[in-house]
């Protein structure tokens, strides 16, 4: 049996309202927080970013999962944003947890399926034998252009996910991914901002491969909806994933565990790894959850997960997703928020 | 060793000197000092400066100042201990001369701190602590010492008034000294409320960024007797030198000065007397909470009552033990080389009674404390007339 | 001063809060020393806690070169549950919480950067409870 041993979320402590940010920019909030399903969102402080969210998930990963993390031979994270265009993430995780030196490292980017990647690629490690444990972890703090849509909901956070084959407390029943070449959602090298296609980024991007990704592991596992407790999907918004559980018959009770968008924000290639820890900070032995991600360009990672009786012994050995992203939040305004994000022009001094 | 005296004294202002370079700052000061003297040459130069690499690119001073003051092929020696370099220069010296390797010594501390913008100058004076455990993080000088007194505030008591207390004395007397850098009247209000800096200090709690240097000759003392001096020798009953870790978070107690307290012990056994026996100080108040502190360190008072015997006026111009009759740190300000000599200008010009509308009355004694960083380090000097 | 060599040389006690513990006296040292002042020569490698509380603490408001974005923010110095003291930001930080006897805990945290195009450095800085 190989599955999650050890699982972790952080969420930065900042955040700011949808109509702190439309008040700026002349939107009507209201419209946008029915239309988004989303509220408010998550911050980075200006000392956090992918390398310091990966290694405090990590960390809590390892609180859980009680493991030497000598043993962990790869280490890998999936971001949109990650601090160095060239140099690595993985190995500052690696290096802060003490998995030196003999290990895997490898930074990974699909849009925002980068997280779920680096937990298949650990999974699919672990499996064949070549690693006792692997990291995967998928944390993002990336941005939106000030004034587009997507600045109200490009937040902050990550998960990470240990893979092993003892003491499992999530089984790995099956894997997927589907793709295809979809120009939706893209960033060329040496711009600040991405670009997207507007209303082209939901049916021919985001349904049509979480579709993919769902059917096509629904077939694989030989299961059907209501076979699941639970079920996470990528959630950029509210709306996309609720809308998507309806048109695959999923249950707004199976999907609200995992939905931490409203609060959060769009947290990339932390999303849906961050919404499968909040379900396993809460799901008992014997549920099963499903989870797809959604990268543009595009394409989905879906799992299914079987929890095992060693995951209430796990839970309570780190903080919990929801105490990161309910408990006491600083809300910041906007000016604060574009100091933080580096989006004020200042004099280059020398 | 022998006993040592000095017998002369010079200074620049203390101020924005922009059209005074290093050089010429400290070569004013020298030729000021051996004027005072009355010698045309010297055997030997000290000079203390604490950053000159940092603040105008210029290292050797040494030998650069011998040159410049035209005593060629002397020995010219930089000492460096951060804000007690200028006390080191002159510790240095008094051994040369004590010993017997040379007679007639140049001492003198310089600063050139304001052809860099403030956050250099900040990051250079950083460079006093420990760049991998505290600069590396983000604190400042006044942040080190904002914590001192955040801790000192918490254990004993002391209120932010007993702070601006000390840069409101310091300032009055300030006032009365030509060569301050700031000689104005302030409130405790007005330091509570001015720009804060590193909570709760605020831009009136700190000492300034300044230009100056400040000499001194000294020379056996059997030597003076036989010279004809215009002014009556001062003899150095005590030189003594203390470290500690530089870094605040490594002391023993974060609220007590061990360096300091170590110096003042080895100064006073030196020069056999009790600290009831000096009387009046001039004391490192680079913040005002480090004034406070250096009084308990010194035995002044006991451990805690510094903000107190502030409050109570134990350290003005008329009290029991008057402390930094010329201004101090704070009002006359900071060239920081130059600050540990700037202290002894002031004791030897008070013993000789010539410190005008400042003179504290009867003095005999006077105790120079000069510090570096946090308190990494301490010189104490122990000045006497005759 | 970030650059590599001195960051990489770092990396134990900023990523992994290595220490040094005294073999004769069990002094610890943080950064781990060649001599204590005991005399001894040899130590054994300590991870120090990552729970403490704050002992002094200040608010910067004039930040030194290079922190400039970040003032006004929390310093304080932290003495961690085995007695070891350590100077970090106190991050997260509501300004009226700030005050001595705050419990607080460690956080990986960039420290600094050389600038947009050099090397970050990362290290720990105390978070209170939210």
């Amino acid at each position: 049996m190989v599955g999650i041993v050890g699982y972790g979320a952080y969420i930065p402590r900042n955040r700011i309202k949808v109509e702190e940010i439309a008040k700026v920019w002349g939107a009507d909030a209201p419209s946008l927080k029915r239309g988004l399903m989303l509220r408010e969102k998550s911050v980075p402080a200006p000392d956090q970013d992918v390398i310091t969210i990966a290694v405090e998930a990590a960390k809590n990963a390892l609180r859980r999962a009680a493991v030497d993390p000598r043993k962990i031979g790869a280490v890998y994270v999936g971001s949109e944003s990650h601090p160095y265009a060239v140099k690595p993430t993985g190995t500052a995780v690696a290096e802060v947890l003490g998995a030196v030196n003999d290990c895997h490292c490898a930074d990974l980017e699909f849009a925002c399926k980068a997280g779920s990647e680096g937990m298949f690629l650990a999974y699919a490690l672990v499996k064949s034998g070549e690693v006792e444990y692997a990291l995967g972890i998928g944390a993002d703090t990336s941005q939106g252009a000030p004034g587009d849509a997507l600045e109200y909901s490009a937040a902050a956070g990550g998960a990470a996910f240990l893979m092993g084959a003892k003491n499992v407390v999530a089984e790995v029943e099956c894997q997927y991914s589907f793709m295809s070449d979809t120009p939706d959602f893209w960033r060329r090298e040496y711009m600040h901002y991405p670009r997207h296609g507007g209303r082209f980024t939901g049916d021919m991007a985001y349904f049509k491969h979480v579709r993919g990704g769902v059917e096509g592991i629904l077939q694989k596992a030989g299961a059907k909806p209501r076979d699941f407790r639970y079920a996470v999907f990528h959630q950029p918004n509210g709306k996309f994933p609720m809308k998507m559980a309806k048109d695959l018959g999923f249950t707004e009770e199976q999907m609200k565990t995992g939905l931490l968008v409203p609060t959060l924000g769009n947290t990339y290639s932390g999303a849906s790894p961050l919404g499968l820890s909040a379900i396993l900070d809460e799901a008992k032995p014997g549920d099963r959850i499903l989870m797809c991600s959604f990268g543009s360009g595009a394409g989905s990672d879906a799992f299914v997960f079987h929890c095992t009786k060693n995951l209430p012994k796990v839970q309570g050995k780190a903080r919990k997703t929801r105490d990161y992203l309910d408990r006491n939040p600083l809300y910041l305004d906007y000016g604060t928020y574009v100091k933080f994000r580096r989006k004020i022009r200042k004099n280059v001094e020398d | 060793m022998r006993d040592v005296a000095i017998i002369g004294i010079g200074m620049t202002d203390f101020g924005e000197h922009w059209n005074d370079s290093l050089r010429d700052l400290f070569v004013k000061a020298a030729l000021a000092a051996m004027d005072d003297a009355g010698v045309d040459h010297v055997d030997s130069l000290v000079v203390g400066s604490m950053a000159p690499g940092l603040f105008i690119g210029q290292e050797h001073l040494g030998s650069l100042l011998a040159d410049y003051l035209g005593q060629g092929p002397i020995p010219g020696t930089r000492v460096e201990s951060a804000c007690a370099s200028g006390g080191l220069a002159l510790r240095v010296g008094f051994m040369e001369v004590a010993s017997g390797m040379s007679d007639v010594v140049l001492v003198g501390g310089v600063e050139k701190m304001t052809d860099v913008s403030g956050a250099q100058a900040t990051y250079a004076l950083a460079t006093a602590a420990d760049q991998d455990m505290e600069a590396f993080h983000g604190v400042t000088f006044p942040g080190l010492y904002a914590m001192i007194a955040s801790a000192h505030m918490h254990r004993y008591g002391t209120k932010r008034e007993d702070l601006a207390q000390v840069a409101v004395k310091n300032h009055d007397n300030g006032l009365l000294n030509p060569h301050a850098q700031y000689r104005m009247k302030i409130t405790v209000d007005q330091v509570v409320n001015a720009v804060k800096v590193a909570d709760p200090l605020t831009v009136l709690d700190c000492s300034p960024i300044t230009d100056g240097a400040a000499a001194a000759v000294i020379c056996p003392l059997e030597m003076a007797k036989k010279m004809r001096l215009k002014k009556a020798p001062v003899r150095i009953a005590a030189s003594a030198h203390a470290t500690d870790t530089i870094a605040l978070h490594q002391r023993e107690d974060l609220t007590f000065l061990k360096s300091t307290y170590e110096a003042a012990q080895k100064a006073y056994q030196m020069a056999g007397v009790k600290v009831s026996e000096i009387d009046f100080a001039e004391v490192h108040d680079c913040f005002t909470i480090a004034e406070i502190c250096v009084i308990e360190a010194l035995g002044v008072v006991k451990k805690g009552q510094g903000g107190k015997a502030t409050r109570d006026g134990l350290t003005a111009r008329d009290g029991k033990f008057p402390v930094n009759p010329s201004g101090g740190l704070k009002s006359k300000g900071h060239p920081v080389g130059a600050t540990g000599v700037a202290q002894v200008h002031e004791i030897v010009t008070q013993l000789r009674g010539e410190a005008g509308p400042r003179q504290l009355k009867g003095v005999k004694r006077g105790l120079a404390q000069n510090m570096g960083g946090s308190g990494g380090s301490a010189i104490v000097h122990i000045l006497e007339v005759l | 001063m970030i650059t590599p060599a001195n960051v990489r040389r770092n990396t134990p006690q900023r990523y992994r809060m290595e220490a040094g513990k005294c073999a004769a006296c069990g002094k610890v040292f943080f950064p781990p020393r060649v001599v204590c002042p005991c005399g001894s020569r040899k130590f054994k490698t300590v991870t120090l806690p990552s729970e403490g509380k704050v002992v002094a603490c200040t608010v910067i408001r004039t930040a030194p070169r290079g922190f400039g974005d970040e003032a006004p923010y929390g310093m304080g110095i932290v003495e961690l549950s085995d007695g070891t003291r350590i100077l970090c930001q106190i991050a997260d930080c509501e300004p009226e919480r700030l005050k001595v006897g705050l419990p607080v805990s460690l956080e990986f945290r960039k420290i600094q950067e050389a600038g947009e195009s050099g090397v970050i450095a990362y290290g720990y800085k105390a978070v209170p409870e939210r």
